[in-house]
């Protein structure tokens, strides 16, 4: 990854639109109009950097990290 | 000892030695912190009558011929996240100011108080440690005292600027992507992010359960080791402290670098850099002799895992709050957090399994190498309010971009030290990064660069 890929990106996906509004109230998160942009393009950022961990190939019996220890 | 650039070892020999009361040194370090914060705005909160008691009462028990702490009479202060007994826990935040006061201090607290040192008040920082500029829209910005028109970096913002500023020989940060390194880094400091769940994180306000870690930023290494073995050992307060015995890094610190396997780090941690990171990198290995290479395997996935991992658990830390108060965060911050909040668990649980494969992966790399040297910036200290920089040639959004070297490493909890080079007009600072447990090694090193001058926490003009 470059530095420019945790940059604002071109516009790949209008229809996240769509998800963040299901998302907002599916969590009760009350969404003002005028903070969507700036949420649709941190949302954005995550799902790329998010693809970039999940396309990393690994057995089915890969363990998470985190333990808990009893 | 009202020279302000006394280290902590100094102050604490000169105390135990007789040669000043922890008084004298404790009202000196309020007269300055009355005097330079006004233009810093490192202090969010000063405890003068607190600290005047606390330090009453070890030169008492020094006078009745008790034997005085490793830190005797050192002035520190906390990030805002710490508790501090009689105050609301801040955690930068707007909404924390209406909490209760704390019942009783956080655990690190505890410890250095325990060792004689004087806490004297709380630490601005970027609104709940998700940041990197040390800006607040609450408090003000945190001012770099080498630039007071520049960041000190953030989280931990005024645990940087009090330091170099020369309010305090010692403060407390907390890091979870970069959040000591950074403003070690941007205020030419030397700072230890410690193995995950070496130091207790009890009492302190949360981010990302799974990152967060606590440590000290100071001007020597010496200063850092003696506040560091004063602060471990196992807390059943804090689920992650480990259970493993204290392993002080002091009795080591003199034994030099030489035999020490160490290795410049290639690829991700030169990509992107600037001449300044090079420089200060390049001059480290230079005085230390190195001359390998080697390349951290995935970090830049690794780096984008983290960023994951953090916004989600961030998101879910304050989901509560995002639905009820969402006008009173920050409001950068805010539109973060619920993105975060949005991110899909698939992503998340991918995240954590290639996290548990490239611990594996650097692992085996730190088998062959003690420690291996990187940059803890991409550049020196940027313009307050600065949102963008030039950066291989494109210009990038700037706060992303602050944490690309640091994420990649406590992404795995390896303990770092951070060491200034004192470049002008701005220092830089190198990581030093050690094997899981080995911050004795980092410090070590970290204690030899300075004895040979690489290393050096430079005093901001005057």
């Amino acid at each position: 990854m470059t530095a420019n890929e945790a940059g604002p990106q071109p516009e790949p996906a209008d229809r996240i639109d769509g998800y963040i509004d299901a998302a907002a109230e599916a969590l009760g998160l009350p969404l003002d109009p005028a903070w969507k942009p700036a949420v649709k393009a941190n949302l954005l950022v995550n799902l790329r950097l998010g693809a970039i961990a999940a396309d990393f190939a690994l057995p089915d019996e890969a363990e998470p990290a985190p333990v808990f220890g009893a | 000892m009202r020279d302000p650039w006394t280290s902590a070892a100094e102050i604490a020999r000169a105390v135990a030695a007789g040669e000043t009361t922890a008084l004298a040194v404790t009202e000196a370090a309020l007269e300055r912190i009355e005097a330079r914060n006004p233009v810093l705005n490192a202090f969010t909160a000063v405890t003068r009558e607190r600290a005047l008691a606390k330090a009453r009462a070890l030169d008492a028990a020094r006078s009745q011929g008790e034997p005085p702490g490793p830190l005797a009479g050192v002035p520190f202060a906390v990030k805002n996240l710490f508790d501090i007994a009689g105050l609301p826990t801040l955690a930068g935040s707007r909404i924390n100011r209406e909490h209760p006061p704390a019942p009783r201090d956080a655990t690190l607290v505890e410890r250095l108080e325990a060792a004689g040192a004087v806490l004297v008040g709380a630490l601005n920082m970027g609104e709940y440690a998700y940041d990197f500029t040390g800006e607040n829209v609450h408090d003000g910005p945190s001012r770099n005292p080498h630039d007071t028109a520049r960041m000190t970096g953030g989280s931990s913002g005024g645990s940087g600027g009090a330091v170099a500023g020369g309010l305090v020989p010692l403060s407390l940060g907390s890091d979870t992507n970069g959040s000591i390194r950074v403003p070690s880094s941007f205020c030419g400091l030397f700072g230890l992010k410690p193995t995950y769940g070496r130091l207790s994180r009890a009492r302190t306000f949360p981010f990302v359960a799974s990152l967060d870690h606590v440590g000290p930023l100071a001007r020597t290494a010496r200063d850092l080791a003696l506040a560091y073995d004063a602060m471990q050992g196992h807390d059943r307060d804090d689920p992650v402290s480990t259970v493993r015995p204290a392993e002080p890094a002091l009795p080591a610190l003199n034994r030099g670098a030489t035999g020490l396997r160490i290795a410049l780090a290639g690829g991700h941690f030169r990509r992107d850099a600037s001449p300044e990171a090079l420089e200060a990198v390049d001059r480290i290995a230079k005085a230390l002799g190195v001359t390998r290479e080697v390349e951290i395997p995935e970090a830049a996935r690794a780096r984008a895992a983290a960023y994951v991992i953090t916004s989600a658990e961030g998101g879910a830390v304050h989901l509560d709050r995002l639905r009820t108060r969402p006008a009173d965060f920050d409001p950068a911050v805010r539109d973060r957090l619920i993105a975060g909040a949005m991110v899909p668990a698939s992503l998340v649980i991918q995240a954590q399994k290639f996290r548990r494969w490239y611990r594996d992966a650097v692992l085996k790399l730190l088998d062959g190498v003690d420690a291996i040297l990187a940059p803890a910036t991409p550049f020196p200290a940027p313009r307050i309010g600065q949102q963008t920089m030039m950066l291989g040639g494109a210009e990038v959004p700037l706060r992303p971009n602050i944490g690309i070297y640091t994420q990649p490493i406590s992404f795995i909890g390896l303990p770092v030290v951070v060491v200034p080079v004192p470049l002008m007009p701005l220092p830089i600072g190198v990581q030093i990064i050690a094997a899981p447990w080995r911050e004795d090694v980092a410090l070590r090193i970290a204690h030899t660069l300075e004895q040979d001058k690489a290393a050096l926490a430079p005093r901001p003009p005057e």
